[in-house]
């Protein structure tokens, strides 16, 4: 349909104004249409294609940890009593150290995406190394806390120490917490990876327009485990404090 | 189809978001402290809802994203439900839990 796809030009120039990034000259045809896949009309679309891609991929690792979740939400019910001793056994300033390093991070990638959106390399850089020292950091204080368990045997198996708790709640407790904290683990690692790639790729096509979609797409990944965490927080280590 | 609008945000709102979810977390361990029973739980689900929503709208930036992508996200939420419905409604029922 080509008057369809012309009359969503002015659409693109609209688009790719603020950025700078993308120019579009008066016949539809991009500048930089080597950033869209031939696949896709026009940017718009492949932005959008984008876009949904990720969130369906979210919703499906939302259902991923949704099914730990309502495990925890069960058995807490059920051993009432030894998920309230467990939780004691958490530690309360570590864990909320984490959340902020988290939220720190996720503030840096906002920026991040930001920076990309208008085209300024080095602050990008900037930010993604900010995120990625936060990931890491989180990851080292979970460390911490995971040796400090180990000390207390309190990870679920032949060591764990039963006599810290009235009833099983206390290991099953215990292995959700590691389950759950493991699972999100892996993927603030996934996250280490992606950010070290993304620091690399902006280096190498520093003189050259980028689509900053990559780098959005990545931030909402990076997001999305610092929502989880969000949850896992109080869950874990709050709630049952008083 | 929003993608058009798509422009860079003012770093003061990303800061003010931070500035917020800072907060909410010293309430929300604050507040941990405090015995209130099951209330406990109530308030630190609902801040905790309320930090994964500025994420989500701000950091995320679904307020102007894409109506599909926004329609997905909410469907995940009501998947989510609907998976905590179904198992707590077969467990809770149970005559033997």
């Amino acid at each position: 349909m080509p008057t369809n796809r012309r009359s969503k030009t002015p659409r693109r120039k609209r688009m790719s104004s603020p950025s700078d990034t993308i120019a579009v000259d008066a016949h539809g045809h991009g500048e930089h249409d080597e950033l869209v896949s031939h696949q896709f009309e026009d940017l718009n679309q492949q932005t959008e294609a984008y876009s949904v891609g990720m969130w369906i991929f979210l919703v499906t690792e939302l259902m991923f940890f949704g099914g730990l979740f309502a495990a925890y939400v069960i058995y807490r019910g059920k051993y009432h009593e030894g998920f309230i001793e467990a939780h004691h056994h958490l530690n309360v300033p570590l864990g909320g150290l984490n959340t902020a390093v988290l939220l720190t991070s996720s503030f840096s990638m906002a920026l991040a995406v930001r920076s990309s959106m208008l085209g300024k390399w080095k602050s990008q850089i900037a930010y993604l190394y900010v995120t990625l020292i936060c990931a890491l950091g989180f990851l080292v204080i979970k460390a911490i806390e995971y040796t400090d368990k180990y000390h207390h045997h309190l990870i679920p198996g032949p060591n764990f120490n039963t006599e810290a708790f009235k009833d099983k709640g206390g290991e099953l407790f215990m292995s959700l917490y590691f389950a759950m904290t493991g699972l999100h683990g892996i993927h603030v690692l996934v996250g280490v990876i992606v950010i070290s790639v993304l620091i690399v790729r902006t280096w190498i096509n520093r003189n050259r327009t980028m689509d900053y979609m990559p780098i959005e797409m990545s931030g909402l990944y990076w997001h999305f485990v610092d929502l989880i965490w969000i949850f896992l927080y109080p869950l874990l280590y709050l709630i049952g404090r008083a | 189809m929003s993608a058009e609008q798509h422009s860079a945000v003012p770093i003061r709102i990303y800061f003010n978001v931070f500035l917020t979810l800072l907060v909410l977390l010293v309430i929300t361990v604050w507040v941990a402290y405090m015995d209130l029973g099951f209330l406990n739980t109530v308030v630190a689900m609902a801040i905790a809802v309320v930090k994964a929503l500025l994420v989500i709208l701000y950091f995320m930036d679904m307020r102007r994203g894409a109506h599909l992508a926004q329609i997905w996200a909410g469907g995940g939420v009501i998947f989510l439900l609907t998976l905590f419905c179904l198992s707590l409604g077969d467990y809770l029922s149970r005559l033997v839990f």
